[in-house]
């Protein structure tokens, strides 16, 4: 087996290889798989239970204090969705550039960002208490003949988010027809009914191709501006009220950059241990590794820069309420969550200036967990900082998370990668067709020349 | 196509012999042909020759009714009952823009989709399959006639099909 293995690495990848191998991921994924899945179990159980027990005892079992009345839910809420945005832009917006590379990752960053808004939409349900009334942020006729306020941030958030999640689920779901098909004309037994079921027919003929390459490039071409508009719109659910540290037209590029940025340090903390996991070192290689740290530099300097601009605006405007606020933010009660906000993402992304380490998985690895940490951090100083330190003295307060938002958190995380570990095994989780795409087929006239 | 009186089905390994085999198949008059390959492939698409899918129309059609809706919708919830908020006018359209720009993006998505379902879904039954079509190999159907098959079958051969076999 071990000399199979071995082989399998140095032959190039053909057709053949590339079917035979993503095939091989739904295969029995050792004990590693079923050890994460049962981790990530234990984690849902916490958080069901930390939500339960809301639920039943309300939402005085959060840490809110006035007048922080946004705190760990909202801040995850911004955290998913930004984790969801890196997905949308390599599966849309490097499609669009015709980026060859992209074609190994994009699955898994697109399925991730399936399941990143997915996990997100539930925190403005959570946060809101009585989350059996969700409905009510739809417009729908109702008894009082009112209507919902469209001048309402949260109400583009609820139109921007749901648009999100159903556009990414369908283009993920687009995607996935072909390599489907590919699945069922391989597989046996229960699965095959399964595949044959849910390729809704597809066999790659050259009409189904036509339309469907256009439809793709067609969900491509809107997805793009989808992804953009999103975070902004989630940034305007903060730039659009006159909060000190809210209140400033940099937030809408300021969070797409963020959210960019934090969501490849994530595609990155599932690439490793996924590609080992289903044996696809040779399909997703260190050079697509080197290019997603390309990515987490880029941002990372716009983030960063995007740090230093909020400061020194802050100090340029001579807005009072504004300096006091970046100044609170820096050395007032939370200065442990900016310095580490601030070492995470705007210090430690310029090792990536070295190609040592933009082609060491290990050190990228740990890096990602860093910008994981850094960019929820950001959010926290963004949200609860800046609320907890407002206009009046009389009026400031200080938020402590309590255990029932820190284990709503956690299952947060435990939902999210559940979904992914499902997915991983028993769809395709390398993009089969697209793959196969730049890969040269056999030609007859080059054997004779 | 659904009531195709069988055809030969061929198989290929190489790109270039199915590009080949396809326009000299077109020359022959068999221009009802069927194309499996596992990936989009460019010399294929330029050996059949297709036009632009109509997928479009629906990906535009489907937009500008999501952007009329998003404008509908607004406005006509605004003065349905009227609520003045932040003393701004009942219908403030820079904020609708965001409602009208989600629902654009929503529809014309979700209109993109079904023009492709409504598309492929034609000619689905369309003929003989062969699975190795989604791994490796392309496969070509030629509907024909039985007097007709011995010629297209020896033309096939003769440009280098892996395989060619009758299909009812």
């Amino acid at each position: 087996m071990a000399t199979s293995v071995q082989t399998e690495r140095t032959e190039p990848n053909t057709y053949a290889t590339i079917t035979r191998d993503v095939f091989n991921t739904i295969g029995n994924p050792g004990r590693g798989y079923y050890v994460l899945l049962g981790i990530v179990l234990c984690g849902l159980a916490i958080g069901g239970f930390s939500l339960l027990w809301q639920i039943r005892w309300g939402l005085g079992v959060a840490g809110y204090t006035p007048p922080v009345f946004w705190g760990v839910y909202i801040t995850t809420f911004v955290f998913w969705v930004g984790i969801a945005h890196s997905g949308t832009l390599i599966s849309a917006i490097l499609f669009l550039f015709r980026s060859a590379w992209r074609t190994a990752v994009y699955r898994t960053a697109e399925a991730m960002t399936v399941f990143a808004v997915m996990t997100a939409g539930l925190f403005p349900l959570i946060h809101v208490g009585r989350l059996w009334y969700a409905y009510w942020l739809i417009p729908y006729p109702n008894q009082r003949q009112l209507w919902v306020n469209f001048k309402s941030p949260l109400v583009w958030d609820l139109f921007a988010i749901s648009t999100y999640l159903t556009v990414s689920t369908t283009f993920l779901i687009v995607g996935l027809i072909p390599d489907i098909a590919s699945f069922r004309d391989k597989a046996t037994g229960w699965r095959k009914k399964l595949y044959s079921i849910t390729s809704l027919g597809w066999r790659g003929t050259d009409q189904q191709w036509r339309h469907y390459t256009r439809a793709y490039l067609y969900l491509a071409a809107l997805a793009t501006p989808l992804v953009l508009s999103v975070h902004s719109v989630v940034s305007w659910d903060f730039a659009m009220s006159i909060v000190p540290g809210w209140h400033a037209t940099i937030f809408a590029p300021y969070f797409v950059a963020g959210a960019i940025y934090s969501g490849v340090a994530m595609v990155i903390t599932l690439l490793v241990p996924m590609r080992k996991i289903f044996k696809i070192e040779h399909i997703i290689t260190v050079d697509h590794f080197e290019n997603l740290s390309k990515l987490l530099l880029l941002t990372g300097m716009i983030v960063g820069y995007a740090y230093f601009v909020e400061y020194f605006i802050a100090w340029y405007s001579g807005n009072p309420f504004e300096r006091a606020s970046f100044w609170n933010r820096a050395f007032g009660e939370y200065w442990w969550a900016t310095w580490t906000m601030i070492l995470c993402n705007g210090a430690l992304p310029w090792l990536l200036w070295y190609k040592k380490l933009r082609r060491s998985i290990p050190m990228l690895f740990v890096l990602s967990l860093f910008v994981n940490l850094g960019m929820w951090f950001e959010r926290f100083v963004i949200i609860v900082v800046s609320l907890s330190f407002e206009y009046s003295p009389a009026a400031m307060g200080h938020y402590t998370p309590t255990w029932v938002e820190w284990g709503i958190m956690l299952g947060s995380f435990a939902w999210f990668f559940m979904w992914l570990l499902l997915f991983a095994k028993n769809f395709p989780m390398v993009s089969i067709a697209e793959v196969k795409e730049i890969i040269p087929l056999p030609r007859k006239k080059e054997v004779h020349q | 196509m659904s009531k195709s009186p069988g055809g030969i089905m061929a198989v290929f390994e190489h790109v270039d012999v199915a590009a080949d085999s396809i326009r000299a198949l077109k020359e022959m008059g068999h221009k009802d042909m069927t194309v499996y390959t596992p990936a989009p492939l460019h010399e294929i698409e330029e050996a059949i020759g297709h036009t632009s899918s109509p997928v479009r129309r629906w990906t535009l059609a489907g937009g500008l009714t999501g952007l009329a809706s998003g404008f509908a919708m607004t406005m006509w919830m605004s003065y349905d009952y009227p609520v003045v908020v932040g003393g701004k006018p009942l219908g403030s359209i820079p904020p609708y823009i965001v409602i009208m720009f989600e629902l654009t993006i929503l529809l014309g998505a979700l209109s993109t989709v079904a023009g492709l379902v409504f598309h492929a879904i034609r000619n689905y039954r369309a003929a003989g399959y062969d699975p190795r079509c989604s791994d490796d190999l392309i496969g070509i159907f030629v509907p024909c006639p039985v007097e007709r098959r011995s010629a297209v079958e020896d033309m096939l051969k003769d440009k280098g099909a892996t395989e060619v076999k009758v299909e009812v």
